[in-house]
Formats: structure tokens, C-alpha cells, sequence
């Protein structure tokens, strides 16, 4: 039954991935000014524009090109860097581990944040803490990512003179320096993620208190803890499972504002940066890649989704 | 104390003309209204005061704001906030005040148009897609999911890489973003409206389409697009200053608070802190107002949550 469930969402996102690979594929394309132009301009490759754009291929017909290029990503072949020369998938195979490592901490320091808060609010609700703590994830979700991340390395220096370090070092080199590294952009990224989950699970844990059997359970005698943790919570946790699989493109997203603001050499400033050069296969790989991930993060999170409620089954 | 109609009273001698008798109530129901809205949302009647000073601010930046945005102060160069500059001045020797001000404008107009545009794509989407059902639904809800994939800052970026900064352009593309998201919500609303017997009796007494959808369908899901475009408003001050930060949203001189922080505001954020953290407030300000009034506007217009 599972399985069958699984395999139907596997068939649903299919056309999706199949739409986004073609909006990943058109956009770039869209841009004013295309790459040969700018690389001629600046770097003067090559002296004939139109003998570069056959060399790249960027004279065939769009159609054409994007069934080659689908064809080749298929097989993990991304192309190369119009500007760096080296495969597009080398390049990503470089940076998205920081990303990644960036995005999943960011999401443990909310759920950190998240759950505890979120119960707690639940559970003495409309008490001075709640209030606080409603308030303080509402702050949360206004203050933008950018300017967080500008006041973090801004004050301390001013007043402790104390600023992050600036020398990035990889996760397999030395994991201490490496967290300590991350774990204020990854904290900076997560505060956002942490108000929507701490909103949503205060929000379902309320419903779910409500619910005759919760009174049941209070009428046996039960501890709250009991209650909270044992009959409550198990349910009220489902759709913050959801959350967490819409969250991840939101992470993703932000990690551009961060990696630029900390100088993490990650996929999302490569992206930018890609942007801002017109690199195409640059930005086609990486939005591919997020894509692809994105899709299946949330076809795990409704497998998961179905295994912690057995209702669901569409 | 004379009341509006009494006039009408002493020079007819005879009973107030009905429309006057009608219109105290409904000042006085809109009043109490207010009251009983502050009283049971205290948070929400305060994201409602941030939100009308933000509108003020916006409106009326020529007769607040001491200065003009782009106006330089003979020296007045990066001056820490004191008397005769509230916020500071910044690198360009331009006060700050008066620069937050004019910002207020630019993030409202963006804020609506952006609103509007998406709202009206949402509902045409929305609403067409749960009341026709079929290979038009599927087709659709397809193309919104691949849409719902892409992370939204990328997504933005890619946009506003192919059309070029801009207003006219920050808007088209936080607009088409936002409608993706939101006519998923509407649809949900669609579904349960066309679920009741009133549209079934509309449609038994010959009305086309069109009608129902526009008589019928749309102004029961009001509640829910009002809503929407309220927590929506929030979001789209805070990507368009995430875009303008990046270089790719509102370009100067337009005093967009997301440009303010980046270029010279971080360039000189540590000898002129003020200059990185005034926009970064009335970001925030703005943004934590808008969500405090949907977040109570949800809670006294969506039935399900009433009570709550």
C-alpha cells in the first residue's frame, strides 16, 4: 500500500521536474546580452561572435539545445563553465557539500529552537510566555536574513572588538574549525525557519489539545507529560514534518544572501555569481541540482508523511 | 454637542432624514468594531499602527522628511544620529531620516502593486483550476508545483536576471511568485465553496460560468485572498529588499531600504554603524506589522481558526 502511494508520488513529480527542467533551461536563455557578448567584450575569447556561438552551440535551435542538454544532464553531464572551462558538475561537486552542511544546520538549530518553544507556548497558552515567545518568532520572520547577518559581524566588532573568522576551512579538513565557521551563518539562516516551525507546531499542538481523546487521557488522570509528549505531540508533529520539506527551498534561498555576507565559497554565491557573468550551464546545473533535490526532499517527507499517519493515502 | 443632523432637524421641524440616522450606527458599529478587534487582538491593533504609520510615512514623505533622498548636507558627512540628524547622515552626506522616509514609499508602492498583481493572478488561477477541475486542474497544478520547487531567491534572481533591475520589473517578478503560492491556498477555499448547495442552485437556474465565478465563487473566498495579501505584503518588503541588497532590485537614487544596506551601507558599516542599521529596522518594523495584522485578521475572518 505504501509502496504503491510512494510510486504514484514518484509519477506526479516526474512532469514537475520535467517543467522545471525546461523553465531551468529557459531563463538563462532569456537574459539580455548572452554570454558570447559579454566574454567577447571582456575577455575577447575569440574575434568572431557567430564562430564561438556554433563552437558553443548557442546558434542551434532552442528545442534542439534543450533536448541535448536534458539528454546530457540525464547521464551527469552538465557541461562546462563558459568562463572557468572546468564540468559544470565538478564545479558543483566542489561547493554543494558547504551548502548542504550550511542548510542542514541551519535546520537543526530551528528544530532546536522550534520544538521546545513551540510546546511550551502551546501548552500554557495566552501566559506571558507565549505571548513572548509569539511575538519573538513574528520578529523572527520580519527581520530580513541579510541585515541579521550584517548586525552579527557588525556589533560584536564594535563592541568586543570580536569578529567571525574569515578563513573558510572544509568540514573533512578540520571539523572543529570548520563548525566554528558555520555556526553563526547557519544560526543566522536558521532564526527564520525556527519562527515558522515554532509557529506551526504551537498551532497544531493546540488543535490536537483540544481533541476528545486529549480530554480522555486528562480524565484518566494521566501525567501532562503524558499527554503532551505520548498523546498530543505524536500528533500534532505531522505537519511540521511538512513544513520542514517547504522550508528546505526557503534555506536553500537564503543561503545566497548568507554565503555572500560570511564568504562561504558555496553553490548558492556560485550561482550569483554565475548569474551576474551570464555563465549558462553554470546556472542551469545548479538550478537543476536544487531542483532535483528539492523534489525529492518533499516526495520523502510525504513518504514520511504517510508512514507517521496512516490515513493518508490518496 | 450638535450632531451632523441636526440641521436637518431644525430646519424642517421634522424627523432626521433617514441616511443621517443610518450613517451614526455605522460609525459607531465601525468604532465599537475597533474596540472589540484591539481589545482581543492587542498584537494585531499594534501591527495595524505600525502599518497606517507606515502608509502616513509613505504618503506624506515631502512634508515629514526634513530633506529630499538625494539632497547632500555641507558637512554633514556620515554625522552619528544627534539633534539635528535623528538617524545620522550617511557617506553622500544625506540625512538618514528623511532617506527611511522616502524608503517607505518605495517598499508601499512595490508592497501593493506587487500585491495586487499577484492577488488577481491567484484568483484567476485559483479559482479556474478547482471550479473546472480536470486536465485543466492537473496542467496547472503541475506547472505551480515545478513552480514551488525552485527555491524563491534563485527563482527571483534568474527573473530579474532576464528582465533587467528595475520597479516596474522587481514587481512582475515577486508578482508571478507569489500568485504561484498563494492560488494553491485559493484553490483549497475554491474547493470548499463549490462544495455548497447555492452554487449548484446557480447553476440550475442557467448561469454561465463567468457568473458563478465572479457572483458566486469569488466573493466567498475574499476572506481568504484578504488575508493572504496581507501576510503577503510582509513578505514582499522582504524580498525586495533581499533583491535590492543584491543589486538586482529597485537601482538607485530610488531610497529603497534593501539598497541602503548594501553597497555604502556595508562598505562603511563600522565606522557608520547607523547607516546598516536604520533601514534594517524599518524593514523589520514594517514587516513584523504586516504580519501581526494578517496574522489577526486570519484569526477574526477564517472561521476555522475563531476562538482560537
Amino acid at each position: 500500500m505504501l509502496r504503491r502511494y510512494i510510486v504514484k508520488r514518484l509519477f506526479i513529480a516526474i512532469p514537475s521536474l520535467l517543467i522545471a527542467s525546461i523553465v531551468v533551461f529557459a531563463l538563462p536563455r532569456l537574459i539580455p546580452g548572452d554570454a558570447v557578448q559579454l566574454m567577447l567584450e571582456e575577455k575577447a575569447y575569440a574575434k568572431d561572435i557567430e564562430e564561438l556561438r556554433a563552437k558553443l552551440g548557442l546558434n542551434r535551435p532552442l528545442h534542439v539545445q534543450y533536448v541535448e542538454w536534458a539528454g546530457r544532464a540525464v547521464r551527469g553531464d552538465l557541461g562546462e563553465s563558459l568562463w572557468t572551462k572546468r564540468p559544470v558538475l565538478e564545479e558543483i561537486g566542489h561547493r554543494l557539500p558547504i551548502t548542504l552542511e550550511l542548510a542542514l544546520i541551519a535546520l537543526a538549530i530551528s528544530l532546536l529552537i522550534a520544538l521546545p518553544v513551540g510546546i511550551i507556548a502551546a501548552v500554557r497558552q495566552d501566559s506571558l510566555g507565549d505571548l513572548v515567545a509569539r511575538s519573538v518568532a513574528i520578529l523572527g520572520l520580519s527581520v530580513p536574513g541579510f541585515w541579521l547577518a550584517t548586525l552579527v559581524i557588525v556589533l560584536p566588532a564594535i563592541w568586543w572588538n570580536w569578529r567571525p573568522s574569515a578563513d573558510f576551512t572544509p568540514f573533512t579538513t578540520d571539523p572543529v574549525a570548520n563548525l566554528r565557521h558555520m555556526w553563526l551563518p547557519a544560526l543566522v539562516l536558521g532564526i527564520a525557519a525556527a519562527a515558522a516551525l515554532m509557529r506551526l507546531t504551537r498551532g497544531m499542538l493546540l488543535e490536537v489539545l483540544r481533541q476528545d481523546y486529549v480530554r480522555t487521557a486528562w480524565s484518566k488522570g494521566l501525567a501532562e507529560r503524558a499527554i503532551v509528549f505520548k498523546h498530543a505531540l505524536r500528533n500534532g508533529i505531522i505537519p511540521v514534518v511538512t513544513l520542514l520539506g517547504t522550508q528546505l527551498p526557503q534555506i536553500i534561498g537564503g543561503t545566497v544572501v548568507i554565503e555572500t555576507i560570511f564568504g562561504l565559497p558555496g553553490m548558492s554565491r556560485f550561482l550569483f555569481d554565475a548569474i551576474n557573468q551570464r555563465d549558462y550551464p553554470v546556472i542551469q546545473g545548479v538550478n537543476l541540482i536544487v531542483v532535483s533535490t528539492v523534489v525529492m526532499v518533499n516526495l520523502a517527507v510525504d513518504a514520511l508523511y504517510a508512514v507517521l499517519d496512516p490515513r493518508i493515502r490518496y | 454637542m450638535s450632531q451632523p443632523g441636526s440641521a436637518t432637524l431644525d430646519l424642517n421641524g421634522a424627523v432626521p432624514a433617514p441616511e443621517v440616522r443610518r450613517s451614526r450606527p455605522a460609525l459607531m458599529r465601525a468604532l465599537l468594531a475597533l474596540g472589540r478587534f484591539t481589545r482581543r487582538k492587542p498584537l494585531g491593533a499594534l501591527g495595524a499602527i505600525i502599518v497606517v504609520a507606515m502608509l502616513v510615512m509613505a504618503a506624506f514623505a515631502e512634508r515629514i522628511a526634513p530633506y529630499r533622498y538625494d539632497e547632500t548636507i555641507r558637512g554633514a558627512r556620515m554625522k552619528a544620529p544627534g539633534a539635528a540628524h535623528w538617524l545620522g547622515t550617511d557617506n553622500l552626506s544625506r540625512d538618514m531620516w528623511s532617506r527611511v522616509v522616502y524608503g517607505a514609499r518605495v517598499s508601499i508602492t512595490i508592497g501593493f502593486l506587487t500585491i495586487g498583481l499577484a492577488m488577481v493572478l491567484a484568483t484567476a488561477i485559483g479559482v479556474t483550476s478547482a471550479y473546472f477541475g480536470g486536465a485543466w486542474d492537473l496542467v496547472v497544478q503541475r506547472i505551480v508545483d515545478a513552480w514551488l520547487s525552485f527555491p524563491y531567491l534563485i527563482i527571483i534572481l534568474s527573473i530579474m536576471a532576464v528582465l533587467g533591475p528595475g520597479l516596474g520589473n522587481v514587481v512582475i517578478a515577486l508578482a508571478v511568485l507569489i500568485a504561484a503560492t498563494n492560488s494553491r491556498v485559493i484553490r483549497g477555499a475554491t474547493l470548499g465553496v463549490i462544495q455548497h448547495s447555492y452554487i449548484e442552485a446557480a447553476r440550475a437556474m442557467g448561469c454561465g460560468h463567468a457568473r458563478i465565478i465572479l457572483r458566486h465563487i469569488v466573493p466567498n473566498v475574499t476572506a481568504t485572498i484578504i488575508i493572504l495579501a496581507t501576510i503577503g505584503l510582509g513578505a514582499v518588503i522582504l524580498a525586495e529588499s533581499a533583491l535590492s541588497f543584491l543589486g538586482f532590485g529597485v537601482p538607485p537614487p530610488h531610497p529603497s531600504w534593501g539598497s541602503m544596506l548594501s553597497g555604502s551601507g556595508r562598505t562603511y558599516m563600522f565606522r557608520a554603524p547607523w547607516m546598516a542599521i536604520w533601514p534594517g529596522v524599518a524593514i523589520s518594523l514594517a514587516v513584523f506589522g504586516f504580519n501581526m495584522l494578517g496574522d489577526a485578521l486570519r484569526d477574526v475572518l477564517d472561521p476555522r481558526l475563531r476562538g482560537s
